[in-house]
């Protein structure tokens, strides 16, 4: 809502207030002030000139050299050239002067234009921001000849060209919130203003005089559907004279944002803002059989609005019919020839009241959104209606151009009763935990036209948003100011504590920052093209996603069922951006369809590594000290070749892939990223990546730590060098000694695996350090020698013996 | 005779142990002097021609030349030693302005280095952290908070669809109801977590972004205890000198409602171009929960009301580390997660 303040003090007046303290007062109080602008703000030292004498250019044929008067501002006639054709002798025009500036920052200079001095400029209207909506009789390219308007001052010569013509109003731009419909008017900010600052204002009734005439002889006005039109009023204006709207309308419209059009369309914006009921006019002509129907639509019904597009029509939607066809859509838009047209007669004016819902719903599947929309579907006070009407009929007896049919349709409307609400100043106190004298209380209220009387509290009609007593609680808040409540801490004690799947998480999230690794966080929705980018299989259940159905683009129109095209696309971009080495994971929930409603939220954990010491064993190393770090033991890595084992198996390498298991679970999977998913990310280095799920593993985490008491005796260590088949997995030789060993182990380092000239083909030395301990005492070489055995009894098992 | 002899021993031994200048040296004197062919024990050997006068008087002039010596030997040997150590640390002096061989710690993205901050300062208070789901149901995302369908506050929020019934939830509100219906007042909750809008990508807007949401249901909870809330958590967040202010709003599941204003750490409050010329810059939405809010999860608004809150997690992290651009927060460059 944009407020002329020139328009705001026919109501109340601030002229004395510094437009900063009048924003800020209304922004604290609720209606918050986006911006203000002054008009004409960047022009100066442009003046209100008259054409002395015009002779043309003696070396152009297309110039002409005027002698123009500014009056006071200049004690000499200027000389100005000019291109323009249609400058005349005594006519008033826009003089910027030597020095002057010009919307847009442009600077005027003296100079000579062919050899002839030229001492300003003669300005188009374009040229001091306005249009010829703003000046109907100016002409678009040429100079502003300036008229003199019925109701306006007189020019004088060297005036400020902003004073001469009113181009200096302040137009304040208001953040209306969606229950405040009230507040997009003139009228309602003057009430706000007036409850702000407590000073005077006054809203008139407006009254006109009207010509005799029974306006049922003229007009039938049904309503069919009650429910989504409480209020239908019309009135008639007949002999209408069509033409432009007097110059102050045209300002206060201007400064509001809105165009001037012809007298009519603008008296119905004039009360639109000012009133902040949206009002229609239409040409009798155009309305068959003289009778208005307010009915819902035949589905499939068509009709062309003001626009010139063609709208079809379902039977949700209201529309405003005559005899035989809608002649607009209710509270959104006219028809193309309802409207008011320069040989119309007799105009039909509708102030009527719609339902909000109906009118959004019916705005929104059309795709029209309009200023009546906007206001309807907020919901509007149907007794605000007939002000309006009152109101326009004002202006046109005002602006001289039509007769008012002294009669109105108000078909059937009745409710009228105002609803009080409670007004309990004790209960408001302990709501807002504030000390507030009642008399303090009511002068708020009273102030915002409440009346207070008997315990109860009656909004003005037009507060469609005044429902409860906590509305009253917030509407004496707001005027004694949100500020003055004191500031109290909630009292009692309360037992907060994160649960143990927080913990768990943050508890990953340092293990992995203490590990090396920077966290990331990416968006949940991805491209489907990102399965195919990781190679996932077409089978795959990843690939059915939670499908988002107003999505911004492609890219984003699937909930990720997989952290790791995230985690690629961030690789990638790091390595475009020239970032040699990253170790990067994401914390963060997939989105897994379950066959209802809404999907499973797993979270899961992300890692990617590339350059630097990246490796399968380096990434390997940071997940496994990750594990074990939060108290998950016991778990395996086994090579991984299938997509039935772990969905994301494909986007590895084959050959340098390991699933994590635990307790027979798949929990993770880890491995150098296949060369088809790096080409597909263009990352141009070897890539690592793991994705472990997180919520699985929770149960699976040893939360109690118990103390193990420090050994007392020494261990014993065997170097054992083994040679198996080179195809057999070290995780089974490792399996297969700590189960030989039993439980004197301590722990089994593997330090060398070797294949070449000493060892047979096909066979590969693997060289573990057994270290063996026994809280009992200190281990016999029998004892240590015995477990050897065990070991290399066990291994035999698998085809593998010591090393020669 | 020996007596003189002795005190010559004495005075020469001094005298070499003064000059002595290394370790190998000082092992040779101790064995010129008190070795088994050294001087000393030659000289105590010829006791036996002496007296029986004589001989107790040398011996103890032996015994103390030889107790003298033995301790210059040590004293010189342990100054050899200090010596040799000082010597030694010039000798390894490093320059210490070289690199340091680098350790990596990883670092926790900006978000959720605030996002933790602002859980301390709330379990601080008593607050419970709670999650709720991100793909929602329509009801907890709107209807439960008084926005019914068709009602004109959707379109504040541009929302991305599911199903005509399921939807990406727009704010972390649509955990307001899912709390309420399970756990009765008193209430003191905060539920951090992605939101989606369906806004086009640029410096200040994403499609996803994530809120806190606070909630707080009790008997007697006031507007007053919502202030004094805020300023706490706050004054928390951004320091002692942070001032707010709280202006009307509304919000349909809050009523009164608030937005929740900072003044400007840039100019004060003057205006300047940081803060739109405004002097504060907006921060959160608040208010008192809406009495049919209450009624919906079963809360009697006669005996119990409440507070809700919800502040962006990207407007708190922007500010505090200057960043500019939100979009920085997704790209994930290292250069940008490096500086946190």
């Amino acid at each position: 809502m944009d407020l002329s303040m020139r328009w705001l003090g026919d109501y109340i007046d601030v002229s004395d207030m510094p437009i900063k303290e009048f924003c800020s007062g209304l922004t604290i109080s609720g209606s918050k002030v986006e911006r203000w602008e002054t008009e004409g703000e960047e022009i100066s030292k442009v003046v209100v000139g008259k054409i002395l004498s015009v002779v043309p250019h003696e070396n152009s044929d297309h110039l002409v050299v005027c002698k123009v008067d500014v009056g006071h501002a200049s004690p000499d006639v200027l000389q100005i050239v000019t291109g323009a054709s249609n400058v005349h002798e005594g006519d008033f025009v826009p003089v910027a002067m030597d020095g002057s500036t010009l919307p847009g920052g442009v600077k005027i200079k003296k100079g000579k234009l062919r050899g002839v001095e030229s001492n300003g400029m003669l300005c188009s209207l374009g040229e001091l921001g306005l249009t010829t909506h703003d000046f109907p009789y100016a002409i678009a390219d040429g100079i502003f000849i300036m008229q003199q308007e019925d109701g306006c001052v007189p020019f004088e010569l060297g005036q400020d060209i902003r004073e001469a013509i009113s181009f200096d109003d302040t137009s304040v731009e208001f953040e209306i919130t969606s229950n405040r419909p009230d507040c997009m008017s003139v009228i309602g900010l003057a009430r706000e203003t007036h409850a702000t600052f407590d000073r005077p204002y006054t809203v008139k009734e407006p009254t006109y005089k009207g010509i005799d005439g029974d306006i049922n002889s003229m007009l039938k006005v049904t309503i069919h559907n009650k429910e989504l039109c409480p209020r239908y009023i019309a009135g008639v204006v007949k002999n209408v004279k069509i033409g432009m709207s007097p110059r102050w309308m045209r300002e206060r419209l201007r400064a509001s944002g809105v165009r001037p059009i012809n007298n009519f369309v603008d008296i119905t914006n004039y009360v639109m803002l000012e009133y902040g009921h949206p009002m229609h006019a239409f040409d009798i002509r155009y309305i068959d059989g003289a009778e208005i129907n307010i009915r819902n639509a035949k589905d499939g019904e068509k009709i062309t609005t003001l626009d010139g597009v063609e709208r079809t029509l379902t039977e949700k939607m209201l529309v405003i019919a005559d005899a035989n066809k809608p002649v607009a859509v209710a509270g959104v838009m006219g028809g193309e020839y309802s409207g008011i047209m320069d040989d119309t007669v007799d105009v039909v004016f509708e102030a009527a009241c719609f339902d909000g819902a109906s009118v959004r719903t019916t705005a929104k599947a059309l795709g029209m959104r309009t200023d009546a929309s906007a206001r309807f579907e907020k919901g509007l006070d149907p007794q605000n209606a007939y002000p309006a009407l009152m109101r326009a009929f004002e202006l046109v007896e005002m602006l001289g151009c039509g007769e008012v049919v002294n009669t109105i349709i108000d078909a059937d409307y009745s409710d009228k009763t105002p609803k009080g609400v409670e007004f309990d100043p004790e209960w408001i106190n302990n709501f807002l935990g504030t000390d507030i004298p009642e008399d303090v209380m009511k002068g708020c209220l009273e102030r915002l036209d409440f009346k207070v009387e008997n315990g109860m509290a009656y909004a003005p009609s037009v507060r469609i948003d005044i429902e409860r007593k906590c509305d009253i609680a917030e509407e004496v808040a707001r005027i004694y100011g949100y500020n003055n409540i004191p500031k109290t801490i909630i009292r009692g004690v309360a037992d907060a504590r994160l649960t143990e799947k927080q913990k768990f998480e943050r508890k990953i999230a340092n293990a992995m920052t203490a590990l090396g690794a920077y966290e990331i966080t990416t968006y949940s929705f991805i491209s489907p093209k990102y399965f195919d980018k990781i190679r996932l299989p077409e089978s795959s259940l990843l690939r059915k996603p939670v499908v988002i159905t107003n999505p911004l683009g492609e890219d984003t129109s699937v909930m990720r069922t997989t952290l790791l095209p995230s985690m690629c696309e961030v690789m990638a971009r790091n390595y475009n951006n020239r970032n040699a080495a990253v170790c990067l994971f994401e914390l963060g929930s997939e989105y897994i369809p379950n066959g209802g409603e809404l999907p499973d939220e797993p979270v899961r954990l992300s890692v990617g590594m590339y350059g630097g010491d990246a490796d399968f064993y380096s990434v390997k190393g940071i997940v496994d000290s990750m594990l074990k770090n939060i108290g998950v033991e016991d778990f395996e890595y086994t090579a991984c070749t299938d997509s039935g084992v772990f969905a994301e198996a494909d986007a590895f390498h084959p050959g340098r892939c390991a699933v994590i298991t635990k307790d027979g679970k798949a929990i993770g999977i880890l491995g150098e990223l296949h060369p088809e998913t790096m080409e597909n990310y263009g990352i141009g280095v070897k890539a690592y990546a793991a994705k472990i799920n997180v919520t699985e593993l929770l149960d699976m985490a040893n939360e109690v730590k118990t103390y193990k008491p420090l050994p007392k005796f020494p261990a014993t260590t065997r170097d054992l060098a083994i040679v198996c088949d080179e195809n057999l997995p070290a995780g089974e030789l490792e399996k297969a000694i700590r189960k030989s060993v039993g439980n004197i182990l301590e722990s089994v380092t593997l330090f060398d695996v070797y294949q070449g000239k000493q060892i047979a083909e096909g066979k590969k030395s693997v060289a573990y350090a057994i270290s063996m301990r026994s809280h009992e005492g200190t281990l016999t070489d029998e004892q240590a020698d015995a477990a050897v055995k065990r070991v290399l009894k066990e291994l035999a098992n698998l085809g593998a013996e010591l090393r020669a | 005779m020996m007596k003189e002899q002795l005190e010559k021993i004495k005075e020469l031994a001094e005298s070499e142990l003064e000059k002595c200048g290394a370790a190998d040296a000082l092992e040779a004197l101790r064995v010129k002097y008190l070795g088994k062919k050294g001087e000393l024990t030659a000289i105590l050997k010829q006791m036996g021609g002496l007296s029986a006068e004589e001989r107790p008087v040398v011996g103890q002039l032996a015994n103390s030349v030889r107790q003298t010596i033995e301790e210059k030997l040590s004293a010189r040997a342990a100054e050899l030693k200090s010596e040799l150590a000082a010597k030694k640390l010039k000798e390894e002096t490093l320059d210490v302005t070289l690199p340091a061989k680098s350790r990596t710690v990883g670092k926790l993205h900006p978000l959720t280095v605030t996002l933790n901050e602002v859980k301390e300062i709330f379990l601080g208070m008593g607050f419970e952290v709670v999650e709720g789901p991100e793909v929602e149901y329509d009801y907890y995302n709107f209807e439960a908070l008084n926005i019914p369908p068709d009602h004109p506050a959707r379109d504040t929020q541009d929302t991305f669809y599911i199903t005509d019934n399921v939807l990406l939830r727009t704010q972390t509100s649509s955990v307001q109801a899912r709390v309420m219906e399970k756990k009765k007042p008193p209430i003191r909750v905060i539920s951090p977590g992605r939101v989606y809008r369906s806004d086009a990508v640029d410096a200040t807007h994403s499609p996803l972004f994530h809120q806190v949401e606070g909630l707080v249901v009790d008997k007697s909870i006031t507007m007053a205890d919502l202030n004094g809330t805020l300023e706490l958590m706050m004054k928390r967040i951004y320091g002692e000198d942070c001032k707010i202010r709280l202006r009307p709003h509304h919000f349909p599941f809050t009523e009164p409602s608030a937005e929740v204003d900072m003044m400007c750490f840039n100019c004060h409050g003057e205006g300047c171009p940081m803060c739109k010329n405004e002097g504060w810059i907006e921060i959160l939405g608040a208010g008192m929960v809406h009495p049919h809010v209450l009624e919906m999860c079963g809360i009697d608004p006669e005996v119990y009301s409440g507070f809700a809150f919800g502040i962006g997690l990207e407007r708190i992290t922007m500010g505090r580390y200057q960043i500019s651009d939100m979009r920085l927060l997704y790209e994930n460059d290292m250069r940008f997660l490096g500086q946190f």
